[in-house]
């Protein structure tokens, strides 16, 4: 298929809004400070391999530090009521709406995600769910946790690449609402915003050690999680790593929530708005370069519009821009990481060896920086890797059913359990489909959409807990009197 | 000259009605003092006329802030909490005047309403959360109960808090996405005649909350038999008038929220939101 992109004229934001230091310390006890042993290591823009900064690598020293110091926040900051915490909350959110464009360009260019995405999605996420939860700090009684529902002290908490910024307040917002103290760890390859967040916290003059953000790579996040003087472990990522920590805080009190990996079906109908759901696959499976746990990565399409639909998307997909993030007509950005771009050309060529067919459109990639192109897999089985394992890029794998049973047989038929999406006119189905799928989150007629007000989280081994909506705070709340209590 | 000196500038008191700040249709006014009876302001003595045109402000206001997503009526409730926040000083100078109290005890006052905003704004996107529920009937379908406003309000304010009470009563009443016609303390008017000032500048829809000042009997009998009133909180009425109130409210079956003896400073609960909530369930079936 020829090239059928409009030719654009680049229409790049002005990265002049961000102004990123070339080194960063570890945010502990509100000041900014070297690891412990002085390590460092290179955070790039996966756009250009250019190197944006050095941050430091923490110390299992330094991640005690940062523990000892959200211990000791914890008295003053859970004794406040819970109005004031409100406060600063609610102050957090508006200078992240303040701050937002300098936000937006920043994790563009340090996660490679285009500028429309961390402009329109991310950003406004982000101060959404501080606004919401902290509406929840003074109403916590009413939050159906009983009449006196209190923090359960420190958390520790580790997040992914994906959506920085917006993970981090995922995490953060509920834990400060509910009264505890926190020690994050951003990724290892998206460190920045998590770093500028720090900053956030000191104009909006939140306590020393109520946030702490620790920098390093897995043996970082490792001890955190495995830090005696910790509550709580909330850790979004993989599923390979969400069962090491079940494993690592067996026996012990800490509550945990995982947040893990997906592999999502999405349903076409042959009753349903066909060019409204390919605009839903392309969106399920093509946002933010398919690094999504909750991707619509299964297209299960019915096999009567089957050629219709797959035209159709081939269609589509032959406009979508990859490049520069940082241009604002850009639809996919770079692949995070190298290793990244690795694990997915690795299970790209094994559906082809296992006798899948692969497509993509002809688009041009720019010479450095990590790419792949939006690609299709027809001719899937139930049996093919790229049918079972989650690529966490954008590679779409398409199978047909005939009957609605068949399709929920299909769509369960994973380990995974995080979310789906169905496709169809006739509302009892949306609801008999929802009723069937083994999914946190089913989305009919749309695709990937987040709301603060909203559970999010997973069935099976995509996880346990919820993060978002009144049942979010269950995760940062204790559920039981304490022993002595009661 | 020195400042102490120089001639201060009084502020013409006016109404605050679809965002605009009209002087009584009637051309009247009355004596507003302090405590002690000095001399304070002139403000607008509303007639039944005002009352209407309050009414037919808010009906109007009414369509486009109850479809405003929750999300943008709580981060407009927060942004009247910042702009309030910045004219503390001239709220506690009114509140300290009106009802007769020490600096320190008006700021008291004063400071508990920019909080009781935050409160509300808060509660702008959780309130279906702890009101609405998932009904698990006996049969394959979907049910679902979620709360919706009522319509326009009427409040009477509280007669004592002049401030503190007038925002207890109307931020739980638009926080769920009702527009009210707000009738002011009668003895002092002025902190409500001022607020109309900040919610002009808090990006508030015109309509939304329309503040009267006057004789309270004078203002209600109007509004309560006004049909195209949805509900009515008495808390500025007294008992006698409360009575005849809520028998011309009958006649549209108006919601009516009774005075009660309240502590403006404690926590204010949900009481008063789900007051002007109505319940809408949802049924549809499930199947292939």
């Amino acid at each position: 298929m020829k090239n059928t992109v409009f030719e654009y004229a680049p229409a790049p934001e002005s990265r002049a809004i961000v102004d990123i230091a070339p080194s960063y310390g570890l945010f502990i006890d509100g000041e900014f400070a070297d690891a412990s042993d002085g390590k460092v290591f290179k955070t790039v823009s996966p756009s250009s391999e250019e190197v944006l900064s050095e941050v430091a690598q923490a110390s299992t020293e330094d991640v005690d530090r940062a523990v000892r110091a959200a211990r000791r926040a914890f008295e003053a900051w859970s004794a406040l009521p819970g109005s004031e915490r409100a406060k600063y909350l609610f102050r957090i959110a508006r200078i992240i709406q303040e701050r937002s464009r300098e936000l937006a360009v920043l994790e563009s260019l340090d996660n490679g995600k285009p500028i429309r995405e961390s402009r329109d999605a991310d950003l406004p996420l982000v101060a959404a769910h501080f606004f919401y939860y902290a509406g929840w700090a003074d109403k916590l009684p009413y939050a159906g946790f009983g009449s006196n529902p209190r923090p359960l002290g420190v958390a520790g908490q580790v997040i992914p690449w994906n959506f920085p910024l917006l993970m981090l307040a995922w995490k953060i917002a509920p834990a400060l609402a509910a009264g505890n103290t926190v020690v994050l760890k951003p990724a290892e390859t998206t460190p920045l915003s998590a770093l500028f967040f720090a900053d956030i916290c000191r104009q909006a003059g939140l306590p020393k050690g109520v946030v702490n953000i620790i920098t390093g790579d897995g043996s970082t996040g490792a001890a955190l999680v495995g830090h005696e003087g910790i509550d709580k472990v909330a850790f979004t990522g993989s599923t390979e790593v969400g069962k090491a920590i079940a494993r690592t805080v067996a026996g012990t009190d800490k509550k945990v929530t995982l947040e893990l990996g997906g592999k999502a079906a999405n349903i076409v109908f042959d009753d349903a708005p066909i060019d409204q759901a390919v605009e839903g696959i392309v969106n399920g499976i093509f946002f933010n370069q398919g690094h999504v746990c909750c991707a619509g990565s299964r297209l299960l399409v019915q096999e009567s519009v089957a050629d219709e639909v797959l035209e159709s998307l081939k269609r589509r997909m032959s406009t979508l821009r990859v490049g520069d993030p940082l241009d604002k007509n850009t639809d996919i950005g770079a692949i995070n990481s190298a290793e990244q771009l690795a694990r997915i050309r690795e299970l790209a060529d094994a559906g082809e060896a296992e006798g899948a067919e692969r497509w993509a459109p002809s688009c041009e990639l720019p010479d450095s920086g990590f790419w792949f192109r939006p690609t299709v897999f027809t001719g899937v089985t139930q049996a093919h890797r790229i049918a079972r394992e989650e690529v966490f890029g954008p590679v779409l794998s398409v199978l047909t059913f005939r009957t609605p049973a068949e399709a929920v047989e299909k769509a369960n038929n994973t380990p995974y359990g995080l979310s789906a999406g169905i496709w169809t006119e006739k509302g009892s189905r949306i609801l008999w489909m929802a009723d069937q799928l083994r999914a946190g989150i089913v989305w009919a007629n749309t695709f990937n959409k987040f709301d603060p007000a909203s559970p999010f989280g997973g069935y099976k081994e995509s996880g346990y807990g919820r993060e978002g909506g009144r049942h979010g705070l269950e995760a940062y709340l204790a559920s039981n009197p304490k022993a002595s209590e009661k | 000259m020195t400042a102490n000196d120089r001639l201060s500038v009084f502020k013409t008191y006016k109404l605050f009605v679809g965002g605009k700040f009209p002087r009584s249709e009637s051309g009247r006014v009355y004596e507003v003092t302090d405590a002690k009876g000095t001399w304070l302001a002139n403000a607008p003595l509303s007639s039944r006329k005002d009352a209407r045109d309050a009414v037919v402000a808010a009906r109007k206001a009414f369509a486009g802030w109850s479809a405003a997503t929750a999300y943008n009526r709580g981060q407009i409730l927060y942004r009247i909490a910042e702009m309030l926040e910045g004219r503390r000083d001239q709220f506690v100078t009114e509140v300290a005047a009106g009802e007769g109290l020490s600096k320190a005890k008006a700021t008291a006052q004063v400071d508990a309403a920019v909080d009781r905003w935050v409160w509300y704004a808060g509660w702008s996107d959780k309130v279906a959360q702890i009101a609405g529920s998932a009904n698990p009937v006996a049969g394959p379908f979907f049910n679902l109960s979620t709360p919706e406003p009522t319509g326009v309000v009427t409040v009477l304010a509280p007669q004592e808090s002049s401030f503190l009470g007038l925002v207890s009563v109307i931020a739980p009443a638009i926080v769920t996405g009702n527009t009210v016609v707000v009738v002011a303390s009668e003895k002092s008017p002025l902190p409500a005649l001022s607020l109309g000032e900040v919610l002009a500048t808090s990006d508030l829809p015109g309509g939304v909350v329309n503040v009267l000042s006057g004789r309270t009997a004078e203002i209600a009998a109007p509004l309560a038999a006004h049909q195209d009133v949805n509900a009515i909180d008495l808390t500025g009425a007294g008992a006698d008038l409360a009575k005849d109130l809520e028998t011309a409210a009958a006649d549209n079956l108006k919601r009516v929220v009774r005075p009660s003896v309240t502590d403006w400073l404690a926590d204010p609960g949900t009481g008063r939101m789900l007051s002007f909530l109505e319940t809408k369930t949802v049924w549809h079936p499930i199947g292939v």
